[in-house]
């Protein structure tokens, strides 16, 4: 059995253990409601922006665009949001698990990483990188997705990417977030779930379909881009939160059981110098 | 007066503006445009300029740059990647990027420098001259 000392340090360092949790889960609740706001705030653009794109391609069937069709050659790039902190749970995890699960082959992938922890597995595992925007995911700006989409269409015209790619963890609520991989470029839609009276207005364009769409869809990327980060940060902290709030449960679990032991410890003590005592008094008389 | 429909403008941030007014005049790539209700459905894009909703209680001004607008029978919806009301523009700083841009110019810098000071340039006059009603 341990000797009471020893205990008691555990149990002290435990403690102190428990109360890093607990300010840790305050911490991302408060930062979790802030951000969940601004995903909410952000959330009219981008629907009416795919609603938008979507109801253009589906009106002219005809259409025939650049960012419709993917490159011969080219490799297949991923945006890869996780955090630059740890101690969230599987937030990070998750992600690189989805990723390395596509079913994409290493070598045709480039990864464009926001967050340095997947940064840093996907890379220690040998996958290639391109520009790092870790520091955006701090506090993600509306000029920080421009900048982002502006380079990777960028590359999609010159033929230097086939593919976009867009892997984030998508926040339900505070306790369920999902890890999604979806498909920026070429844009493809679902066009099953376009409602009847979209179908029946007929829509102008002006100057021309093709320029409306030169302009809109790099807007549409853009627009996604932003969304998934601030779900990204929503969606750590609540991942954070979780994980801290099951790590000060379990502290407590283990200070309830030390706190037995040491009881025991103690009354064990007690008795054996009472016995002790008891003996020598006998031995006198 | 008019009829009244719905007008929308959503900027990445927030629902900028929404509310029923019965004329709203916008600059966009093909020139200035006004719209009742009833205009034909028709996708336009924007440029930056003046946002100018009459509604009800008067006349509001805003600034809008880069993005683009849908209308539908009843319903106006701009998308605009950045929209200010005149009390949210900072004169001062509109100032000092319309002499950068102006510079930038007069320089004779590479093309697509040009293509960036041109724009600047032209938000800096979109914010001065809204921000001039304050």
């Amino acid at each position: 059995m341990a000797s009471m000392r020893d205990i008691k340090r555990r149990k002290s360092s435990i403690t102190s253990t428990q109360q890093i949790t607990k300010a840790m889960k305050l911490v991302s609740t408060v930062k979790l409601q802030k951000a969940r706001s601004k995903a909410e705030y952000s959330k009219p653009y981008s629907n009416f922006m795919y609603e938008t794109v979507r109801s253009i391609l589906t009106k002219s069937t005809n259409i025939d665009h650049k960012y419709l069709h993917s490159g011969d050659s080219g490799k297949k790039a991923v945006i890869m949001m996780t955090s630059n902190r740890g101690l969230a749970g599987g937030y990070n995890s998750n992600i690189t698990k989805l990723i390395m699960g596509s079913g994409i082959p290493k070598e045709e992938m480039i990864i464009y990483p926001i967050g340095r922890k997947g940064r840093d597995a996907m890379s220690r595992k040998g996958y290639q990188m391109a520009t790092d925007y870790s520091d955006v995911i701090n506090d993600p700006l509306y000029k920080d997705a421009i900048e982002i989409s502006q380079e990777l269409l960028h590359g999609f015209e010159k033929g230097e990417i086939s593919e976009i790619y867009l892997a984030y963890t998508s926040f339900k609520n505070t306790v369920s977030q999902i890890p999604k991989m979806e498909q920026l470029l070429p844009v493809t839609m679902d066009q099953t779930t376009v409602s009847k009276e979209d179908q029946i207005i007929p829509m102008n364009y002006e100057p021309n379909e093709e320029e409306v769409l030169d302009m809109v869809i790099p807007k549409y990327v853009t627009s996604l881009i932003y969304g998934a980060l601030l779900e990204c940060v929503a969606s750590e902290n609540g991942a954070r939160m979780t994980a801290m709030d099951a790590a000060t449960s379990n502290a407590e679990e283990m200070i309830d059981t030390l706190s037995l032991e040491y009881n025991r410890a103690r009354q064990g003590s007690i008795t054996q110098e009472l016995t002790e005592i008891i003996a020598g008094a006998e031995a006198i008389s | 007066m008019a009829e009244k429909f719905h007008l929308k403008v959503i900027t990445p941030e927030r629902v900028f503006y929404e509310g029923e007014a019965f004329f709203v005049e916008m600059n966009t790539t093909e020139g200035e445009v006004g719209i009742y209700k009833n205009h034909i459905p028709m996708t336009m894009l924007l440029a930056p300029g003046v946002l100018l909703i009459h509604e009800e209680d008067g006349v509001k001004e805003a600034a809008l740059h880069s993005g683009f607008i849908e209308i539908l029978q009843d319903r106006v919806s701009v998308l605009a990647e950045i929209a200010e009301w005149p009390d949210e523009i900072d004169i001062n700083r509109a100032n000092e990027a319309k002499i950068r841009a102006e510079r930038q110019l007069k320089n004779g810098e590479q093309t697509a420098n040009i293509i960036k000071a041109e724009i600047a340039l032209k938000r800096a006059l979109t914010r001065l001259e809204v921000g001039r009603h304050k």
